[in-house]
Parts: C-alpha cells; sequence; structure tokens
C-alpha cells in the first residue's frame, strides 16, 4: 500500500514547490547557525535570499564526508544540544568516526520514511517483522524498527548474530517479515535448508539494504525462501535507511523527494548528469533539524528516472546502483576504506604497507581477506612467530574495522606495484552480478 | 657445534619450492640438508647449505625473505635412548625445542639439528653429555 499517498503521488510541479520552499528554509537556517555553510556560502558570493528555488540548487557549494570528519563530532549540527535527542556514529577513514544527530522530529520524519518503505513492501500490522540488522551505533537496526514500529508491525529486535535463534523464532512465531542484508538474508536461507525448516515458515516479505546487492540475489532469495524481497537504501547522514526503496515492480528505487533532494552529478566535472545518465548521487536534506546536508557527495553511482511508476508514485527513482566513485567497500554492511587498512598495518610499526584486500562471498556471506608481505625483517624461521604475526595483524585489523578479517601472509614483492593509484582491492564479488 | 642455517619463506602455492631450489643450484650451491615446516598457507624451508652466506643473498636478490639462523649440530650414536637422553637433558633444563631435523647418517651415527630455546646453554649441557661424539 501507498503509506502517504498526499507526498508519494504529488505532480512533479507540486513536488517542485515543495522541494523549493522547504530548500529556501533550510538553507536560510543553515546560514544562520552554522558557521560552515555560512563561510562557505560567503566564500562563492551567496547569500540565503539568492537560493529561490530548486533551480538554483546548482549554486550552492558540496559538502562531503571530509568535512563532517573536519568538523567533528558536532560542527555541522543546526540545533543547540539540549534538542539532540538521538546520535548515531560510523566508522570512518582514519578512525574518526561520523557522527549524526537527530532531534525529535527528525527521528518522526526517519521513522515515517521507514514507514513508508514497509507499506511499499505491503507489510502492516498483522505482519511480525524480525529486524535483523545490527543495533546500535549502526543506524540499520534502530531505523528499521521504529519504522516498523510505527506502522504497528510487530517488531521483534533481533539483531545479529545468533541465526539458530532467528530461524528457531522465524517458525515458533510465525514470522512474516525480516529486514537484513542481502547476503545475510540468503545465508538464512541455506540454514532453514540444512535444518529442513524451508516449509515450516511463514515468510512472506523481507527489507533487504546496507550492502550493494543484485537483480539476480534479489530473484534467488525469493525463489530460495518463496517470498517478495525489497531494496532499501540509505546513508547515516543523509537519516539512515529509508532515503530511498523501490515498490514491487522493482524498477528502481523510490526517493522520498518531500524530505531529500536528489541530484546526480559528473563526479569529475562535477555537473548536472541528464536523467538516466550515470554519475554520482548527491542530496539535499530539506527537512531534517539537527544535521541539515547541503548536497552532500553519497560517491554511490547510479542514476534518476522522474517518470511517474505503475504503482502510482511520481516521486524519482535511482537505479541499482552501480558502484562507487571513491574506493569504498561495503562488507556485510560495514563501510570498509581501503586507507583503513593501510593506517591500522601501520600503526603496527612491523609490517609493510603492501597489502591487498580481497573481497569475496563465501556461503552467501561477505568475507574479507587481508593480504600482508612478510617482508625480510618480520620473517622468523618458526612457524609459530609467523603465526603470532598473523594473530597480532588480524586483532589490529578487526578492531580497526570492526569486522571479522582473514589475514594472509605472502611472500615480499608478490602484491602488485602499478604506478600512481596502488591497486589494493579485488573484489570477487562483482562476479556473482 | 653451532652451524648455519638457512630459512626461507615460501607461499603454499606451486613452483614455490621449486624456486627456491633452482636458485640455489644456478649458483652452485648444494643443500645437504633441509626440512619443511608448513601451516595451512605459507611454509618455511630450513637448509643446511655448503655455502649460507651466498645463499641468503642469491634468495634475497630473487625477491625471497630469507635469513640465516645458527642452530645446534650435534652426533648422536645409533642406540636405543639415545634422544630420549638428549632430550631429557634439555627438558630438565627447561630448554625447548622449537623444532629439529636430521643432517645426515653414517655408520653407527645420526647428525641432527636443533633450535633451541637457549642454544648456548644447550650446546654447553649437551658437550659434557656422553652421548655426544661432536
Ligand atoms: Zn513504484
Amino acid at each position: 500500500m501507498i503509506w502517504n499517498e498526499s507526498k508519494e503521488c504529488m505532480s512533479r510541479d507540486e513536488i517542485i514547490n515543495l522541494q523549493s520552499a522547504r530548500l529556501r528554509k533550510t538553507v536560510d537556517r543553515v546560514y544562520h547557525n552554522v558557521e560552515f555553510y555560512r563561510k562557505k556560502m560567503q566564500k562563492v558570493g551567496l547569500e540565503p535570499a539568492d537560493i529561490r528555488g530548486i533551480e538554483d540548487i546548482k549554486r550552492l557549494p558540496f559538502t562531503t564526508k571530509e568535512d563532517l570528519r573536519e568538523n567533528y563530532p558536532f560542527g555541522l549540527f543546526a540545533v543547540p544540544q539540549s534538542q539532540v535527542v538521538r546520535l548515531h556514529a560510523s566508522s570512518g577513514t582514519t578512525g574518526k568516526a561520523t557522527v549524526v544527530g537527530y532531534t525529535r522530529r527528525d527521528i518522526e520524519i526517519w521513522q515515517e520514511c521507514v514507514t513508508r518503505v514497509l507499506a511499499m513492501a505491503n507489510i502492516g500490522i498483522n505482519d511480525k517483522i524480525q529486524v535483523a540488522y545490527g543495533y546500535g551505533l549502526f543506524t540499520g537496526g534502530l531505523g528499521l524498527h521504529y519504522g516498523a514500529e510505527n506502522l504497528g508491525s510487530t517488531v521483534i529486535p533481533m539483531s545479529v548474530g545468533n541465526t539458530a535463534k532467528l530461524i528457531d523464532m522465524m517458525e515458533d512465531f510465525n514470522v512474516t517479515a525480516i529486514a537484513c542484508t542481502p547476503s545475510y538474508l540468503l545465508h538464512i536461507a541455506e540454514a532453514l535448508e540444512e535444518s529442513g525448516k524451508l516449509d515450516k515458515i511463514s515468510l512472506k516479505a523481507a527489507i533487504c539494504g546496507a550492502e550493494p546487492w543484485t537483480e539476480n540475489m534479489r530473484k534467488e532469495i525469493e525463489a530460495k525462501l518463496n517470498i517478495k524481497a525489497y531494496d532499501i537504501y540509505g546513508l547515516s547522514e543523509i537519516i539512515g535507511p529509508g532515503v530511498a526503496a523501490d515498490c514491487q515492480f522493482h524498477n528502481g528505487l523510490h526517493i522520498y523527494e518531500d524530505h531529500f533532494i536528489p541530484e546526480i552529478i559528473n563526479a569529475d566535472t562535477l555537473e548536472s548528469c541528464e536523467e538516466d545518465e550515470v554519475g554520482e548521487l548527491v542530496f539535499t536534506t530539506i527537512t531534517k533539524e539537527a544535521l541539515p546536508l547541503i548536497r552532500y557527495r553519497t560517491k554511490d553511482l547510479t542514476s534518476i528516472n522522474y517518470d511517474p511508476c505503475e504503482c502510482g508514485r511520481t516521486i524519482a527513482r535511482i537505479s541499482r546502483f552501480k558502484g562507487r566513485s571513491d574506493d569504498m567497500l561495503i562488507i556485510r554492511g560495514v563501510n570498509v576504506f581501503p586507507s583503513q587498512v593501510e593506517a591500522a598495518l601501520l600503526t603496527m610499526g612491523e609490517v609493510s604497507p603492501h597489502y591487498m584486500l580481497i573481497v569475496d562471498r563465501v556461503n552467501n556471506l561477505d568475507v574479507l581477506e587481508v593480504q600482508v608481505e612478510v617482508e625480510e625483517r618480520f620473517f622468523s624461521d618458526e612457524i609459530k612467530k609467523l603465526e603470532s604475526l598473523n594473530k597480532r595483524i588480524r586483532n589490529v585489523l578487526q578492531s580497526a574495522l570492526g569486522l571479522s578479517v582473514k589475514v594472509k601472509l605472502v611472500e615480499p614483492k608478490t602484491i602488485e606495484r602499478s604506478q600512481g593509484k596502488a591497486k589494493r582491492v579485488i573484489d570477487k564479488r562483482k562476479n556473482l552480478v | 657445534m653451532f652451524i648455519k642455517q638457512l630459512s626461507v619463506f615460501v607461499e603454499n602455492i606451486p613452483g614455490r619450492l621449486e624456486r627456491v631450489s633452482e636458485t640455489l643450484m644456478d649458483n652452485n650451491i648444494n643443500i645437504e640438508s633441509f626440512s619443511l615446516a608448513d601451516s595451512s598457507e605459507f611454509g618455511v624451508f630450513r637448509m643446511i647449505v655448503s655455502n649460507p652466506d651466498l645463499g641468503l643473498k642469491v634468495l634475497k636478490k630473487e625477491g625471497f625473505s630469507a635469513m640465516l639462523t645458527d642452530v645446534l649440530a650435534i652426533k648422536i650414536s645409533q642406540k636405543p635412548g639415545t634422544l630420549h637422553k638428549v632430550l631429557k637433558r634439555l627438558y630438565d633444563e627447561k630448554i625447548s625445542v622449537e623444532y629439529m631435523y636430521t643432517l645426515s647418517t653414517s655408520g653407527d651415527n645420526t647428525s641432527i639439528i636443533m633450535k633451541l630455546s637457549d642454544l648456548e646453554k644447550g650446546l654447553k649441557l649437551l658437550i659434557n653429555n656422553d652421548n655426544i661424539i661432536k
């Protein structure tokens, strides 16, 4: 069903008018409340009054993840701390987290967006939903939790880790919906198959996101579990999961344009792309209070289409993601930058910064292997010393990345050196498309 | 006596050991004895060679991680219980054996290579033992 017809099915003119009014307000607010934005606008000679509508959005400077980091933790907040009711954080490239904040109103907007996503997947008050994203600083768990409660479904806050228990409850409670990463859902499907419980469950829908997946993977999930699987997209900087999601026609992800203005730009020239042309997705939040972001560069590559959808919604749709304009990897829902690995290895002072990340999907779970060269000075004639070196590297990487890692020691000079930008990543999951 | 052992790091991929032996052959270095210690993903190829210094040089030049280590070479007689006496003596003095392997066997004697947690102490201990000939 369509949860909020008045916002999801507006005419293009109505959308533009609403976005223009909200953009003007947002720009005015950040100009007066956030020094960072004021300085940035002054630098290019812009005043709030210059932004009359969304046709002027291109005049505004971009905001990047580096800006968030440089203003860590609260420099870009537009409200006093007394109005902030929640903080979330995600790991960053240099160890410093990216912190995002929410006012009570922001939480309401967020849960409204997630509720729309769940309603779009035909989930309602008679459904029992297992939220199997991580609960905590990561926005996945609490984001889906609040959205599902707001919808009126029965929420089972599973979090991640205990698949056996999840499966037991899925059977015993007659669970009808699940929210988790697509690779975890495939893992669950296999576990159900092994325990002979596939035909004992009542699951009918899955909301999957937090990592890139393919149309083939969706079809595999749907066939294995005999359910409908939907794609949900979001990033904590913008609000969390629920910025966009797909409907039953799976013809791109609907963006909630009454809260977020999407743009697609050429990542090199920074010029706007045409409709349906692939480029970097950029968002401007137009209702958020605590952390409004102006032209935030997501680094996600996609294209946009404004045609009304068969489902009746008129809001724009972005296509399945085509990759990233930077080297960030998403592994089991965790963002990983190769530079994080390098920084962690260098803190050890004993391993060479020559490394290679091999990402693969084994039994439907993403696995990260880090190959590290055993240089002369760390070599030992004793196996146990080499094994303890391996273990030390693994511990350092795991705590830096927040992800379990397999470390493989390799011979020196076997990792390819290249001119200029070194090739640091082999993502074997791409072959699975 | 102490003897220089040449050790090299090899990944468990086909052709790597062969590359080590080829490099030594090309430089006219004889491998007198060796032992290969392996884990699931890599191995340490330990060798007693005719010219360890040159061996180290040429392997490094080939890009290998290699090193020379002092190990103990001892000769024991081929009789029941001699190896046990050696190990017991070390054990009694709390010296642990990191690894060991046979260097050669000739006539009534066997020469073995040992890496001990304390080489100096181990040598002193074993030199005063009746079973050690060399
Ligand atoms: Zn639709």
